[in-house]
């Protein structure tokens, strides 16, 4: 089938990619765009390491063909930070302790990142259920969630003293 | 994983929709959410040759509530259903049996339609559609029509949607009283093992007024168990009448042995599930 | 004086060296998205590879055809056992004296093994081709059984061997059998048993199950033809063997070949294996003159790469009917599934099962293990373990239990009345160890005391009177265990892998302004070994770990070593950076005295300087020392400022652990909920708290996930049930409980630092702890064992076997 143009912003970049539509988001963004911090864990929508941000979604990259993005926003670990200015995300994820081999972390943060822009003040089941669609290997979890809930009370103590 | 190769397709209007679904016949796909289309083709157990993606289309994006009617356009996805409270208001079994589907990924692109319309019987929103007694709307080349929830399902992947129709919207009166989605699975992720939805009325002076009864991936379809909705409403929530109705429900069940375990486990589970969700309904009642 | 020991507080804590809880250098390239993992890496004209798998479990390849593949636009070549054939690379060794196929010789003996091999200009084009490869295959009979492998009607699988009598580990019994390992003093514990007052009996099941990193395992090959060498990055937990077996089998001189192991998303022992996708890359990279990329899927790896454990273990022990425990017999019959591709060492086929009498005193004890052939997948590696230790503390702390039920004892009474006592370190086990070090009572009463075991267990009876009496439908389990590892493999006298002794290396470099880098023949997979290496050094050589860069994983600059598995890195490599910091050190007084002009013997080290003794104002530090390496002619001392450290270990490592776990079950649904889990760990010196904390963490994770469901499941006809992650059992952070940390320090005595590694103690002592809660839940209702994965459906039907279902 002939490739297509797929014009996307990712990351705050209008970008465009040829590509056939059968070709997934994860591989236009890791094999095209040189956005790899996203991962590919599984390919059955069950791991989570290629979680990226679409429109205001957290989205498993594996599982949505390039063309269905066209013309979206994407969010990936790449956009969220840099070394200049990290998210407070990457900052507590580091200070708890919140990561190991790193393969699952780029999935891990963005999708914590939404988890946060909607709920800012979650319980800690709250965390456990909204990050329940990205697996870890390494961790068990239990300092990523304690990374969750520092970088949201930071970030809580942030907006109110502004 | 890779797919095969297909034509890409996205018509703006229900009208395009449905006249591309005609004209490409046999090898198209209607692409909802796609989470149970696009890994199924990953696998190459389905090749379509094009694949017809309804996003764009906006007249399936829809949570309208009229007085004592809901009405839920195809496409809204999981997410949508979960955060509506207006919704929530009107039928509030919806939210607690879509936080238990898959996980929040899936749920932002998974959609009502695409899950009840693929026919599925892992799905959780087909029970507790004829747990809603709800209406599926189709459209077709030869116009609209509506079918029955309860109607719907003919076996694993069958449904009465002809391949040329499209699922276009869902409607079902609001309820009232007392209900629940009480489901047992392996993990965050997985299929039912057993799960049950639930809705019952109480009247003033007690009695079961109104009772349904519907369960998910206990056969090659969702059940509605009327024999055991008319038990309760009949005989109220006495232990005996309960064990009368979960009985009559467990009589329709057919499960099969999977990795969650064999039919005779599934069976024990499904009663011990289906009269925790009694319990549970009826607590809220 | 309180001002200098201040000064001396504050020194020692600016080197962050051992015993803080130093954040990871590792986690700002990882956070930021920019670790680099293989599939990661993208050459100019890169080439992807795929594999034409089999369907069938046993079967006759009849034939192959390529044309239609080779006809596809963007295919450059597909490669079959016949390319293979000519190179002798159809078949490759083992790790355990075996050989595999590399593509399908004739027959297929599992199902998920690799056929053909295509390769093509991108991963798409590669998927449709092998979608077009035509392979004809006349199906044959399935040996699924490993206790059918010897019975008169059993298919032979592997045909090539078939009339060995004599294999890499002794005689062979049957065509299907491997080898026969013994171990211990079969006639006297036989006696002991026949003759004691109570002797208790059991089958331990420790099913099949896969290590299923995050990341899958793949490779790129690049064969630079002008200049004849090859280099190949790839998920390698042993990237300098990668290197000799890949000079070995393809003859490319070792000089010529570059082996690197960029980030690794997870381990576990996946990575340990060579896999046929390493050697298609490399051939494939070869025939075409370009770099191959081959990276499998989810289900490859779950169906094809390194399945761990499988192994049937029959016990009998034996004791006074006071509970003093005389003997341990054990007979195991291992699956190995179609090849025997187990990362033992060599003199080990059965890895260090012999290390099966546990933390306690046994005088006499037996072990025979058989190694068997079925049509099921190779591998049997040590997935978060120590060669086969997992197995050895599921059975002996299974074993404990089941006495305990016969004796009508306490399981923790038990226990404490026959661990080694700490006067008997060092211990010589029946089964021919010697425990280095150890002090279990202290550990043990820590554990019981802090989760309250008297209380819990009054509690859990008057739960039982409960559930009889019909007011509750709950049970509830307490699962203790005890184990000890045994890590650090391991000396060369008795520890190699393909003749490669177990040693490993450290490489020092000081650098002229004072920072250093250090080099190391491991390679980390998400331990954090550039944090704590670092802080290993700092604490030797007094500088900084913040200025200090670890390297590990490229052969052409590592020092060579065995890798990262069986908790190695820091009982091995961690001892030789010390020993090679200590070198550096030896160097670094001598020029110190000359600088101060003083004898050698006249200063001394004091955290990051020499002193003159007596004198405190006097003294150079090692930056001061390391400059003047460098640019001062120091009479007998060469310039620079270095040192290499090749350790090999006088002993392996026996960290230990005392686990709690309470479950409550629900008897109804089988479902199981993980109240409190205590998991007090001694790993000897510890390095960096923060990090064995969380290794303590994931390892119970990955202990909670084997022993409730993770299991890799044939079906009769040798089709794997549990290819994806639907069915395979990872928990979520929903079922993932959190976690009560604590320890005890013994240092180990014969380890430089006093460390003895811990990555693997949360996995091998959570797993019995796991499955003795759910055991012990039904103890009161006549259970004695029953199997793991305890999932929802085998909880209900030990309930219901035991009719607690009414």
């Amino acid at each position: 089938m002939s490739k297509q143009t797929i014009n996307l912003n990712v990351n705050g970049q209008s970008v465009s990619a040829e590509a056939e539509p059968r070709e997934l988001l994860i591989h236009v963004l890791r094999e095209q765009l040189k956005i790899t911090g996203p991962h590919i864990g599984c390919e059955t929508t069950h791991c989570g390491a290629c979680t990226v941000e679409m429109d205001g979604m957290s989205v498993k990259a594996c599982t949505i063909f390039a063309i269905q993005a066209q013309g979206k926003e994407i969010t990936t670990i790449e956009g969220l930070g840099n070394p200049d200015k990290l998210h407070v995300l990457q900052e507590k994820f580091r200070e708890h302790h919140g990561l190991q081999c790193g393969y699952c972390t780029p999935g891990m943060i963005t999708r914590a990142h939404r988890l946060l822009e909607e709920n800012p003040n979650p319980t800690e089941e709250e965390v456990r259920f909204g990050i329940s669609g990205n697996l870890c290997r390494c961790t068990g979890y239990q300092n990523i969630v304690k990374s969750v809930m520092a970088a949201a009370e930071e970030l809580n103590t942030t907006e109110s003293a502004s | 994983m890779i797919t095969g190769s297909f034509d890409y397709h996205q018509p703006g209007t229900l009208q395009e929709a449905v006249a591309l679904l005609a004209k490409l016949g046999d090898g198209a796909r209607v692409l909802a959410g796609g989470h149970s289309l696009i890994p199924t083709m990953k696998l190459r157990l389905a090749m379509p040759e094009h694949l017809i993606d309804l996003q764009a289309v906006r007249e399936l994006k829809k949570i309208q509530v009229t007085g004592a009617e809901v009405c839920i356009g195809a496409m809204t996805t999981q997410a949508e259903l979960i955060a509506s409270d207006e919704l929530h208001r009107a039928a509030p079994i919806v939210r607690e049996t879509s936080l238990q589907i898959a996980d929040p990924q899936v749920r932002y692109l998974g959609t009502i339609g695409g899950n009840v319309a693929n026919g599925d019987p892992g799905n959780d929103m087909p029970a507790l559609m004829q747990c809603l007694d709800a209406t599926f709307v189709l459209s077709g080349p030869d116009g609209e029509r509506s079918v029955q929830a309860r109607e719907f399902y003919e076996a694993a992947y069958f449904t009465a949607r002809d391949d040329l129709e499209i699922l276009t919207e869902i409607r079902f009166a609001a309820t009232s009283g007392g209900y629940a989605y009480e489901k047992q699975k392996r993990k965050i992720g997985d299929y039912a093992t057993a799960a049950a939805a639930v809705l019952l009325g109480k009247g003033a002076d007690g009695s079961c007024e109104q009772a349904s009864i519907a369960l998910t991936n206990l056969a090659d379809t969702p059940l509605y168990c009327e024999a055991a909705s008319a038990q309760l409403v009949e005989n109220g929530l006495t232990e005996p009448s309960v064990d009368a109705a979960v009985a009559s429900a467990m009589s329709q069940i057919d499960p099969v042995d999977d990795n969650r375990g064999p039919a005779e486990f599934k069976r024990h589970v499904a009663a011990i599930i289906l009269r925790r969700a009694i319990q549970q309904a009826w607590a809220r009642a | 004086m309180s001002a200098t020991a201040e000064s001396v507080q504050d020194r020692k804590a600016a080197l962050k060296g051992l015993g803080t809880s130093r954040k990871r250098v590792e986690d700002a390239r990882f956070t930021q998205g920019k670790g680099n993992y293989v599939d990661d890496i993208k050459l100019p004209d890169m080439l992807f590879g795929d594999f034409v798998r089999s369907q069938y479990a046993h079967a006759r390849v009849k034939s192959i055809d390529t044309t239609a593949a080779m006809e596809l636009p963007g295919v450059v070549a597909v490669l079959t056992a016949k390319e293979l054939e000519p190179l002798n690379l159809h078949w490759m060794p083992t790790l355990a004296g075996d050989k595999q196929m590399v593509l399908a010789d004739g027959k297929v003996l599992f199902q998920g093994q690799e056929v053909a091999f295509v390769i093509a200009e991108d991963r798409y084009i590669a998927a449709d081709a092998v979608d077009l490869v035509k392979v004809e295959y006349e199906e044959l009979p399935v040996l699924v059984d490993p206790f059918k492998a010897e019975l008169p009607d059993a298919p032979v699988l592997r045909e090539d061997i078939a009339d060995q009598k004599e294999g890499a580990h002794g005689a062979r019994r049957h065509p299907n059998h491997i080898f026969t390992w013994e171990q211990g003093d079969k006639g006297a514990t036989e006696a002991i048993i026949n003759e004691a007052e109570v002797v208790a009996e059991e089958m331990v099941y420790y099913h099949r199950t896969h290590p299923c990193p995050m990341e899958t395992c793949g490779s790129v090959a690049s064969m630079d033809k002008v200049n004849g060498k090859l280099t190949l990055w790839g998920t390698f937990q042993a990237p300098h063997v990668v290197r000799t077996v890949a000079s070995l089998l393809s003859g490319i001189a070792e000089h010529n070949i570059r082996v690197v192991s960029p980030d690794i998303g997870g381990g576990f022992g996946n990575k340990v294996g060579v896999y046929p996708g390493y050697v298609c890359s490399i051939v494939a990279s070869i025939v075409t003159g370009k770099p191959v990329k081959w990276v499998e899927d989810r289900m490859e790896n779950l169906s094809a790469t390194a399945f761990a454990r499988d192994y049937w273990m029959k016990g009998k022990i034996a004791a006074t009917s006071e509970g003093k425990i005389l003997g341990l017999w054990c007979h195991t019959t291992a699956d190995h599934g179609a090849f025997d591709a187990c990362a033992d060492p060599t003199k080990y086929p059965a890895g260090f099962m012999n290390i099966c009498t546990g933390s306690y005193d046994i005088p006499t004890a037996y072990l025979a293990v058989d190694g068997i052939y079925t049509n099921k997948a190779p591998g049997g590696v040590a997935y978060r373990c120590s060669f086969r230790v997992t197995e050895a503390a599921y059975f002996i702390e299974r074993m404990i239990e089941v006495l305990a039920i016969k004796l009508n004892m306490d399981a923790a009474e038990l226990r404490a009345k026959n661990f080694i006592r700490k006067d008997q370190f060092p211990y010589q086990s029946a089964l021919g160890w010697e425990y280095d070090s150890g002090d279990y009572h202290t550990a043990w009463d820590k554990a019981l005391e802090a989760v309250g075991y008297k209380k819990l267990r009054e509690e859990q009876a008057q739960q039982v009177e409960d559930f009889k009496a019909g007011k509750t439908r709950k049970l509830m389990g307490i699962g203790l265990c005890h184990f000890t590892e045994i890590v650090g493999a391991g000396p060369v006298k008795n520890c190699d892998i393909l003749g490669m002794g177990m040693f490993d290396s450290c490489e020092i470099r000081i650098h002229p302004t004072g920072s250093a880098l250090a080099r190391l023949g491991t390679i980390s997979q998400g331990q954090g070994h550039a944090t704590t290496f670092a802080q290993i050094l700092a604490t030797e050589i007094g500088i900084s770990a913040d200025e200090i860069t670890i390297e590990e994983g490229d052969t052409d600059t590592a020092p060579y070593g065995l890798g990262t598995y069986g908790s190695r890195s820091t009982p091995v490599a961690g001892a030789a950076t010390a020993m090679a910091g200590r070198k550096i050190r030896a160097k670094a007084q001598m020029i110190a005295a000359y600088l101060l002009e003083v004898h050698d013997n006249d200063i001394e080290w004091e955290v990051d300087r020499f002193v003159v003794k007596g004198a405190p104002e006097r003294f150079k530090t090692m930056k001061e020392i390391a400059y003047a390496s460098y640019n001062q002619a120091i009479p007998g001392v060469e310039p620079g400022l270095e040192a290499v450290s090749y350790y090999d270990p006088p002993n392996m490592t026996y960290p230990f652990g005392a686990y709690v776990c309470v479950m409550d079950i629900d008897v109804d649904t089988g479902v199981s909920d993980i109240r409190q889990f205590y998991a007090l760990d001694d790993c000897g010196t510890r390095i960096n708290p923060m990090i064995i904390e969380g290794q303590v963490h994931g390892g119970l994770t990955e202990a909670l996930a084997i022993a409730l469901g993770q299991e890799i499941a044939y079906d009769e006809l040798g089709n794997i049930k549990t290819g994806t992650l639907m069915d395979f059992f990872i928990p979520t952070s929903w079922e993932t409980p959190n976690y009560q940390t604590d320890f005890t320090e013994t240092p180990s005595p014969h380890h430089p630092i006093g460390a003895k590694g811990v990555g693997e103690s949360p996995n091998v002592g959570g797993v019995p702890a796991f499955s003795n809660a759910i055991n012990d839940a039904f103890r009161a209702f006549g259970l004695t064992h029953t199997h793991m994965p305890h999932d929802h459906w085998r909880v209900w039907k030990t309930a219901n076997d035991l009719g607690l279902h009414g």
